[in-house]
């Protein structure tokens, strides 16, 4: 299901570093075929634009690419790495699938829920935290994991979570 | 001590790196290819050495090769596989992880051997920092020679790059990751035409995984002969299992293929038997896809012959009583688990990740998953258990990818080995809910 909600949001400034680095994930593909940067394009411009994808900010990229913007929409919201809504600073995402399940990922997902006081898919009122579930993240044999920024947290604990989330908000922990 | 052809130097500080690698022999599968033998002779290698796809579905990679179309003047293209999004399998994000040069190094030499002169490494989104653990790897082989123009003198070209995805199980599927790499959705194409006709922007294109193109390496360093003397007849060389679930020694083992089942769960250089002193209840041995054994057809056969880790022992007896090695995904379920559970936790997976383009799959995933839901929940009847059969038969075979049968064949055998536990759901549906196996009660669903 696509849920979006149109939020303006003024597009991330781009750094001219951030450009060229653009350019050159343009420049990995021949001549004429730019079209297949738009993924790694739009993992950069997320990063930029605070952690979602804002229709404004999804034209920016159409215009990067010289597509129409209908054709980053359909890839926008077909790939779930991307968030199509305002996310708070730090999301944390949950691998649920069953061989996480099988060692204790329900239990991690509640505990977070009655930590944070937020239910899967929310973001907690400070801004701080958003929660959400993710299937199999290619890590099954070191969960209980989450992936938080680019990293995984993996073989949690309570114990571990409490301390993961005490080091995000001391800004101890890479965002992205 | 099983002999180690990928994971050998693993242990080895700084083998990501390039000059610690090359100090262990790296690379030489590329002099060797690229200096004394034509790109014919690296595909009848790998031909000879019986290699089957490491990515799931163990088709011989020499033959998928010698199926390249080649007209002339049109590029060729090679693709690795490096999405690895089916659950239970983790082995290629280790091999790339730690062992970067390896896979490259092998897709150096899989591109001699097809002529390709561009290839790409698509990798999960998810992967974001292996994907920058590779780009160092694939600047430090531009910087020594092993990529770009005229590679060692030798006249071939090759351009190497990585590109992620977005969060798609979908985009595993050969067709769905060109679709993805060409910048669009990942709907998987109708075939014929096959990739390797018309892959990527209408090119000859080869996908092949991870593992498949790291193998190239060894079996050109050793030749197919001597590579041929390792395993069983059927299933040459050595695997990686990615294993996970209740084990005392979850990870990912390179294993000679052929070894028993019950020396890979329960030997000491393994994963060393079921945690906290359970019982072993089940067995998914090659990722979410296959089907699921019971306790007695995991160690042993239906004909009481110990079942031995290959393609042609996990496959013994059929769906009936068999399974698959599949992309090597080894998921144990301990005496405590609850496969009707799983089994809806994996239908989820399959209906969410059903790119939606054909009807008995996306709208077959769904009920599937709808109806495990109102089982687990307690609110199953007994009609639901053969509806999910007849659900199934609608799915398998109707569809233009394979995830629509990867997604019937799990439940479908879950139900044929514990038809039990489903109606125990179904007749207990207060204690259902209670005994839940230690888990959420009424998980929402999330399709
Ligand atoms: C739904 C689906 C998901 C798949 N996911 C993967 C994957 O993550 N990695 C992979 O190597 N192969 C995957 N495959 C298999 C590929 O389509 C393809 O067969 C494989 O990459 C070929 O490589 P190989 O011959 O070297 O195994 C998937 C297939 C399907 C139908
Ligand atoms: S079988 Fe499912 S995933 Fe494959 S193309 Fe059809 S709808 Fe998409
Ligand atoms: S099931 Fe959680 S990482 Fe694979």
């Amino acid at each position: 299901m696509i849920k979006t909600v149109i939020t303006q949001q003024d597009r991330p400034v781009l750094s001219p570093e951030k450009m060229a680095e653009i350019q050159g994930v343009i420049q990995q593909f021949p001549e004429g075929k730019s079209k297949s940067a738009i993924l790694r394009i739009l993992h950069i411009v997320e990063r930029e634009a605070g952690g979602w994808l804002s229709p404004d900010t999804m034209d920016m990229v159409a215009e990067i690419l010289s597509i129409e913007p209908i054709e980053v929409y359909e890839v926008a919201t077909f790939y779930t790495m991307f968030n199509l809504n305002p996310v708070g600073k730090y999301v944390l995402e949950v691998c649920q699938t069953g061989p996480c399940m099988l060692v204790g990922s329900d239990q991690t997902i509640e505990y977070i829920e009655k930590t944070l006081d937020i239910k899967v898919g929310e973001t907690t009122a400070d801004g701080m935290f958003t929660l959400k579930t993710s299937e199999c993240l290619g890590a099954c044999g070191y969960g209980p994991l989450l992936k938080c920024g680019i990293h995984y947290h993996e073989h949690l604990t309570n114990d571990s979570i409490d301390t993961l989330l005490t080091a995000c908000r001391n800004g101890e922990v890479e965002k992205y | 001590m099983g002999r180690k052809l990928l994971l050998e130097h693993i242990d080895v500080p700084g083998i990501e790196t390039f000059d610690v690698w090359r100090k262990h022999g790296g690379y030489l599968s590329v002099e060797k290819a690229l200096k004394n033998m034509s790109p014919d002779d690296v595909v009848n290698e790998v031909k000879n050495s019986g290699l089957r796809g490491r990515g799931g579905a163990g088709f011989p990679t020499g033959m998928k090769w010698s199926f390249l179309a080649k007209p002339e003047g049109v590029p060729r293209y090679l693709l690795c596989n490096a999405d690895e999004s089916e659950p239970g399998t983790f082995k290629d994000r280790y091999l790339m992880e730690k062992l970067p040069h390896l896979l490259i190094e092998g897709m150096i030499v899989s591109s001699y051997a097809l002529g390709a002169n561009l290839s790409y490494i698509y990798i999960r989104g998810e992967y974001m920092w292996i994907l920058e653990i590779l780009e160092k790897a694939i600047a430090e082989a531009y910087a020594k020679g092993f990529l770009g123009k005229n590679i060692l003198g030798s006249g071939f070209d090759l351009d190497l790059r990585v590109a992620p995805g977005g969060g798609a199980y979908i985009c595993g599927e050969e067709t769905a990751l060109i679709e993805s790499l060409e910048g669009k959705r990942g709907n998987p194409r109708m075939k014929p035409p096959f990739p390797a006709v018309k892959g990527l922007w209408g090119c000859p294109t080869v996908v092949n995984n991870v593992e498949s193109l790291a193998t190239v390496v060894p079996i050109i360093n050793m030749g197919a002969d001597e590579y041929v003397k390792i395993g069983t007849e059927k299933s040459a060389g050595t695997k990686l299992i990615s294993a996970c679930g209740n084990l005392v020694r979850p990870g990912v083992y390179e294993i000679e293929m052929g070894i028993s089942v019950e020396e890979f769960i329960y030997g000491d250089e393994w994963c060393r038997g079921i945690a906290n002193n359970k019982q072993i209840k089940a067995l998914i041995p090659g990722g979410s896809s296959v089907p699921i054994l019971p306790a007695h057809l995991i160690t042993k056969l239906a004909t009481g012959e110990d079942r031995l880790m290959s393609y042609e022992s996990l496959s013994e007896g059929g769906f009936a009583t068999g399974s698959m090695l599949g992309s090597g995904g080894f998921i144990v379920f301990d005496e405590d688990q609850s496969v009707v559970r799983n089994t809806w936790n994996f239908a989820r997976f399959y209906a969410h990740e059903s790119c939606g383009q054909c009807s008995p799959c996306r709208e077959g995933t769904g009920w599937m998953q709808r109806v495990l839901h109102r089982i687990v929940n307690g609110q199953g009847n007994m009609r639901d258990i053969d509806l999910l059969a007849d659900i199934n038969k609608k799915i398998e075979g109707n569809t233009i990818c394979p995830l629509g049968d990867a997604a019937a064949w799990p439940v479908a055998a879950a139900i044929r080995h514990f038809r039990e536990e489903f109606e125990w759901y179904v007749n207990h549906p207060e204690e259902a809910l209670k005994r839940n196996y230690g888990m959420l009660k009424n998980t929402p669903t999330t399709v």
